[in-house]
Parts: structure tokens; C-alpha cells; sequence
């Protein structure tokens, strides 16, 4: 009874809260970053150095008026934002925090759940993320969202396909599916995938910018070309889904990254004894420690790079990304069957 | 019903409105855009939205009070208005200006081009997506503001001349400060260029985009760095000096392939010869006195004059015709930079992307008070 229905309901609340208020300070965080390159103070004014400015902003975001123009069509444009958030936030389910730990006596997995198909869960979900865009786009009957809809169409299918041959590629070398398992074969062979696999990294990281909209690849809301993009026309509490959605993304991709490139839960070189005083950190820690690693260098990349075109993001997609992906199989299957 | 010879789906081009309420028009600029996806077919150059009728005022004040209406057309560059104005009313009444007073009139001059340039670049990079370079910009421009509010007590519309020199001198120790502020300048063009100069993708967007031959800029009346971008080596600084710039030692930068590249390069390059000019105008800063013989009531003879300095945009000419009766000119006529250059907008965006098309609003560097006057 507590393993099969209490405990996974708390393991849930404790995500889903932890995610929502993580990007809330995601927020803040990039407000903060960005501002620190570009020699400014940030937020400074909401609680000491601007720390409670999320929570005034969520409130900010509630009390607005939300607006639907008057020939969007509703339904889609109500649905649209809901489409977009909730992939982001089920993705969370197969996100493997930590190793087993035993919390008064009992084991507990720090995941909410372990599926054995979990990498392809990921990425079947997280695809679905996009047609809130689409539909958002569409719905709104207006041309700014509606060419930023076509955008996020044709840049989420060049960039998924490049992104799913590295996981592919990462598979063959784990020979699992399973998030938790591919950790662990990390573990086995002794060394991160990061380095094992420097290219797949590298293509899975600039896939990654691609697929969570953000810059230099951040087309379908270039706020200086299309005004916003897809959520022109919102606002309020429907707009807030969508940035949740984003924020929400962007740390999914950099979960994903930590547990397939940079082991995950583990601690840096588990196999060398002499490291191993680093094991009074909790794994759970060091895991949560490489993703907000990721989610810096996805903030220092927006407040340094200048954005991409259109048709040369889709060049880089279809010409280079999509190649070396293909080409990372087939190297790392014909390593794995010859060693 | 369709007829029977039409395809089962039609495309179509739609219809873009970008602006004039759009962050990347600079100001109230509205370009009705054709797109065949999101490929430019056809535009449509709108303007007027800030048309406050400059002029006409101008012909209803008296010659002192129109330094002050030319600070609102390139308020971007204020100074440099006041500069094109008084030195073509003194070219009407043969009045000499004093040595001292064409030395400060050259550094205002190129003060505010590299206010302008600050603006330009800061804006230009933000619409292709680089956040940082715009704060960075302005943060130098901050100080040129402080500057010229340390010299006349204003910050953006300077009425900053006067008919036959300068109302002030400079504030004790100002010539100082302009000297740290170049060295500040030169350090900190060095960080702009470390952000976009060699960044791949900045090449990718900034070259061959919104190409315009050397033949073409001067056919369509450019001037300023579009004009220089192409390859044709004009300035008025150099062609026809005025104020100290005869007496000062600068480069005129040009381009070669007339893209946003060559564009940005040449603006770049301007920033260090403007910097190389205010070294040497305040080193070789005379005394003397800051006004020249002016009659105290100022009324040209009958008779009409064209007179064009090079402003941060380029040629800024005034056409005034006095009757040598009223106190007010008989005509008054304007040739912004910034009107002329962005004639060549439709014909820049042309086929590129809607992407493009604010790269090369930008890249044109209009200034809509200008333009609409």
C-alpha cells in the first residue's frame, strides 16, 4: 500500500513543487546572470538582492488580466499553453535524482519511477511540448505567432532527429533504456560519456539549445523579428505557462544531459579510490549540482551569442548535426561489437 | 466555386505589418512587408508617424531659436544639428568663426558620433540577438551624456551652439575628462569587437546580407557609412572640411562589399578615428575667444545657401533662403542622412528573410525624428 500509492504520490508533490519553484528562481537566476555580464545589478528592489522577486512575479502574472483576442480560436487558445507545460512536467517522472536511499528505514529510489524504456519515454514526451506552440500560434489568428509557429515546427523536427541519434548512439554504448541503468553503466565502464563520447555531447548540447527554444537558436519568440513569437497574444497566468513551460524545458534538458553525459548521480571518477572522500556529498546533490552547470552555460550562452537565422539554424541541423549524429551510431555500435 | 484550372492548394503571400509599434523599427518606422513564407517579396516604406513639422516651425522663429528645433531631429546626435545649422547661417553672413570655437565644435561633433555609433551598434546587435553589446554600448554612450550635461546642462537636446560660436566655454578640467574618456573608449571597443567582430554567427548574419553595390549607393543618394560600406570614399570631413577638421589627422574607413558587414566595420572604424580626432582637437585646443563678430540682431541679406556636414549618418545639409527682411527664414529645407539612406531599404530587403530585415533596419541606421522632421 505505501510503496505502491503513498509513496510515489509524495515522491510526485516533492518534484512537481520542487520543479515549479525552481523555475520560478530559474528565472531569477537568468534575470540575475544576465544582468552580471552585461554590468548591471539585476532585480535588487523584491527582498534582499531581489531574492523574492519570483514570488512577485507569479503574483504579478496571476492578478493580470488574461486576454483572448476576439478571433482566436478559443478552445485551442486556452488548450495551447496547457499542451506545452504539462509534457515539461511529466518528463520529471523518469528523471533519476540520486541512488536508492533508505528514508526511515525504508528504500526509497530517488525517481519517481524507473521505467525500463525511459530514454524513449523522454523523448516521445517531450515532443509533444511543441504542438503547444503550434496550436498557440495557430490559435491566436494572428501573423507574428503564426510564423513563429512554422519556425518552432520545422526547427523542433530538424533538431529532434539529430538529438535522437545521439540517444541512440548512448543506448548502444549503455545497452539500456533505462535512465537509472544508464547511470550505472557509466559506473561500469568507468568513465562519463562526456568523454567518452565528446561528439555526441557536444551535438546533444547544441540540439538541446535548438529544441528548448533558447538562444542562439531562440527563433520562434525573437522578440526583435517576431514580437514575442507564438505568445504575442497572450498573457496573464496562460502566458506564465508558457514561460514555465520553457523554463521547465530547459531544465529537463539539462537532467537528461547530466544522466547520460555526465553520470548522472555519481561523483567525479567513482572508481578512483583516492577520490573517494568525495562520497559524504549525497548523490542527489552532485546530481543537481551538473544540471545547474548546464543551466549556467545555457544562461552565459543567451547573454553572449547573438541568434541564428532560420534557414542557417536548418542548415546546421539537416547539413551537420543530423550527419554527425547518424555517423555517431555507426562509430559507437561498431566500437561496441569489435571491443 | 473554384474554376476547374485551379490547383487544389493555393499559396499565397501574406501580408506583414512590421510596425510602427515593433521593438526592432527604432522608433515609429512601419514597413508593410510581402512575404512568400518568410521570404521577402515585395515592402512598403511608411513614414510620417513622427512628422512634427520642423520646417515650417523653423520659418515661423527667429534664426536663434531654430538651433533649438534642430536638436529634435537627430536627437540621437543633437549637437551635430546645431553645428550644420549655425555654420550655415554664418556661411549666409560671412561671419568668422573664432579658432577655439571650430576646435570644440569638432570635438562635440565627434562626441556625439560616437554617441550615435553607441546607439547604433547597440541596437543593431540586440535585433540580431545580442543582448549584451547593447548594455555595453550604452553604458560608454552613459558617459558621453555626462559629458555634455557637464557642459551645458542637457543631456539629450543640447542646444549646445550659437550663430557664430558656442554659448559656453568648457567647464574647468572638462578637457580632462573628454581624455579619460577616450582612453575608456578605446578599451572598451576592444570588448565590443571580442563579442560580435570574428563570432561565427554575427558573420553568418551580418555577411552578404542586404549587399549594395558602389554604383548603386551613389545612384540611390546614400551617404554616411552605408555609402562608405560600398567602397566610395566620401566624407564630407575630408571633401569639404568645416569647423578644425581640415587641421586634424584621420582615416576615412571604407568597405568592400557593401554588406551589413562592411557596414559595421566601417561604423567600428569610425568610432577609433573620432576617438584619434578628439585626442588631437583637445591636445591642440587654442584660446581665444568662443564667439565670432555677430551682429546683435541676426538677419541675414537676402539670399540662399546649401551647407552639409557629415553627421554620424551622413550628409546633413540645410537649405535656407533668407529675404533679408524678416527675421525668419524665408525657407528652410533639411536633407537628413537618415531619410535618404533608408530609401534604400526596400530595396536592401529584397529577397532575405524577415530576420533580415531587421538586421538591415538597423544596419541602415535611421533615426525616425530625422527622417520625419
Amino acid at each position: 500500500m505505501i510503496d505502491a500509492i503513498v509513496l510515489p504520490l509524495l515522491k510526485i508533490l516533492v518534484v512537481l513543487n520542487a520543479v515549479l519553484v525552481g523555475v520560478t528562481f530559474m528565472v531569477l537566476l537568468e534575470r540575475k546572470v544576465i544582468a552580471w555580464a552585461q554590468a548591471r545589478l539585476g532585480p535588487m528592489r523584491v527582498g534582499p538582492y531581489g531574492m523574492l522577486q519570483p514570488i512577485a512575479d507569479v503574483l504579478k502574472l496571476m492578478v493580470k488580466e488574461d486576454i483572448t483576442p476576439a478571433k482566436a480560436d478559443k478552445w485551442v487558445f486556452t488548450a495551447a499553453p496547457m499542451i506545452a507545460l504539462i509534457p515539461a512536467l511529466i518528463v520529471f517522472a523518469v528523471v533519476p535524482f540520486g541512488p536508492e536511499v533508505s528514508i526511515f528505514g525504508r528504500r526509497v529510489t530517488l525517481a519517481i519511477t524507473d521505467l525500463n524504456v525511459g530514454l524513449l519515454y523522454v523523448v516521445s514526451v517531450t515532443s509533444i511540448g511543441v504542438y503547444g506552440i503550434i496550436l498557440a500560434g495557430w490559435a491566436s489568428n494572428s501573423k507574428f505567432p503564426l510564423l513563429a509557429s512554422l519556425r518552432a515546427s520545422a526547427q523542433l523536427i530538424s533538431y529532434e532527429v539529430a538529438v535522437t541519434m545521439i540517444l541512440v548512439s548512448m543506448v548502444v554504448s549503455a545497452g539500456t533504456l533505462s535512465m537509472a541503468g544508464i547511470i550505472d553503466a557509466q559506473y561500469q565502464q568507468g568513465v562519463w560519456y562526456a568523454f567518452a563520447q565528446p561528439l555526441a555531447f557536444v551535438v546533444f548540447f547544441i540540439g538541446g539549445l535548438a529544441e528548448t527554444n533558447r538562444a542562439p537558436f531562440d527563433m520562434p519568440e525573437a522578440e526583435q523579428e517576431l514580437t514575442g513569437g507564438f505568445h504575442t497574444e497572450y498573457s496573464g497566468m496562460r502566458f506564465a505557462l508558457f514561460f514555465l513551460a520553457e523554463y521547465a524545458n530547459m531544465i529537463v534538458v539539462s537532467c537528461v544531459a547530466t544522466t547520460l553525459f555526465l553520470g548522472g548521480w555519481l561523483q567525479p571518477f567513482p572508481n578512483v579510490s583516492a577520490l573517494s572522500f568525495l562520497g559524504f556529498v549525497p548523490g542527489w546533490m552532485w546530481f543537481l549540482g551538473k544540471t545547474f552547470v548546464f543551466l549556467y552555460v545555457f544562461l552565459w550562452i543567451r547573454a553572449t551569442l547573438p541568434r541564428y537565422r532560420y534557414d542557417q539554424l536548418m542548415r546546421i541541423g539537416w547539413k551537420v548535426l543530423i550527419p554527425l549524429g547518424i555517423a555517431n551510431v555507426v562509430v559507437s555500435a561498431v566500437l561496441k561489437v569489435l571491443l | 466555386m473554384a474554376p476547374e484550372s485551379q490547383p487544389m492548394f493555393d499559396t499565397d503571400e501574406i501580408v506583414l505589418n512590421m510596425g510602427p509599434q515593433h521593438p526592432s523599427t527604432h522608433g515609429v518606422l512601419r514597413v508593410v512587408l510581402r512575404l512568400d513564407g518568410e521570404r521577402v517579396v515585395g515592402s512598403d516604406v511608411v513614414i510620417g508617424y513622427l512628422h512634427r513639422g520642423i520646417e515650417k516651425l523653423c520659418e515661423n522663429r527667429d534664426w536663434t531659436q531654430i538651433v533649438l528645433l534642430t536638436d529634435r531631429m537627430d536627437y540621437v546626435a543633437a549637437a551635430t544639428n546645431n553645428v550644420g545649422y549655425c555654420q550655415t547661417v554664418e556661411k549666409l553672413m560671412s561671419i568668422e568663426v573664432p579658432r577655439r570655437a571650430r576646435y570644440l565644435r569638432t570635438i562635440m561633433c565627434e562626441l556625439q558620433r560616437i554617441a550615435s555609433h553607441c546607439l547604433w551598434l547597440g541596437t543593431h546587435a540586440m535585433d540580431i540577438g545580442a543582448m549584451t553589446v547593447f548594455l555595453y554600448a550604452f553604458r560608454e554612450r552613459e558617459l558621453i551624456l555626462d559629458l555634455f550635461e557637464e557642459y551645458c546642462g542637457a543631456r539629450l537636446t543640447y542646444n549646445s551652439m550659437r550663430i557664430g560660436g558656442l554659448p559656453l566655454d568648457i567647464p574647468p578640467g572638462w578637457d580632462k575628462k573628454v581624455l579619460a574618456f577616450c582612453d575608456i573608449m578605446d578599451t572598451k571597443l576592444v570588448e565590443y569587437e571580442q563579442l560580435l567582430t570574428h563570432n561565427r554567427i554575427w558573420l553568418e548574419r551580418t555577411k552578404g546580407v542586404g549587399v549594395i553595390s558602389a554604383e548603386e549607393a551613389v545612384a540611390i543618394g546614400l551617404s554616411g557609412p552605408p555609402l562608405r560600406g560600398s567602397g566610395v570614399k566620401h566624407d564630407i570631413r575630408k571633401d569639404e572640411p568645416y569647423a578644425a577638421y581640415d587641421e586634424m589627422q584621420f582615416e576615412v574607413p571604407v568597405g568592400e562589399a557593401g554588406d551589413t558587414y562592411d557596414r559595421y566595420l566601417v561604423r567600428i572604424e569610425e568610432f577609433r578615428q573620432s576617438v584619434k580626432i578628439i585626442r588631437q582637437a583637445i591636445e591642440g585646443l587654442p584660446e581665444g575667444p568662443i564667439t565670432g563678430k555677430v551682429p546683435r540682431l541676426i538677419k541675414p541679406p537676402a539670399g540662399e545657401t546649401y551647407h552639409a556636414i557629415e553627421s554620424p549618418k551622413g550628409e546633413l545639409g540645410y537649405f535656407i533662403a533668407a529675404d533679408g527682411k524678416s527675421t525668419a527664414p524665408y525657407r528652410f529645407r533639411v536633407r537628413p542622412p537618415s531619410f535618404c539612406n533608408l530609401q534604400a531599404l526596400p530595396r536592401l530587403i529584397q529577397g532575405h528573410l524577415v530576420a533580415d530585415v531587421v538586421a538591415l533596419i538597423g544596419s541602415v541606421d535611421v533615426v525616425l525624428g530625422e527622417v520625419d522632421r
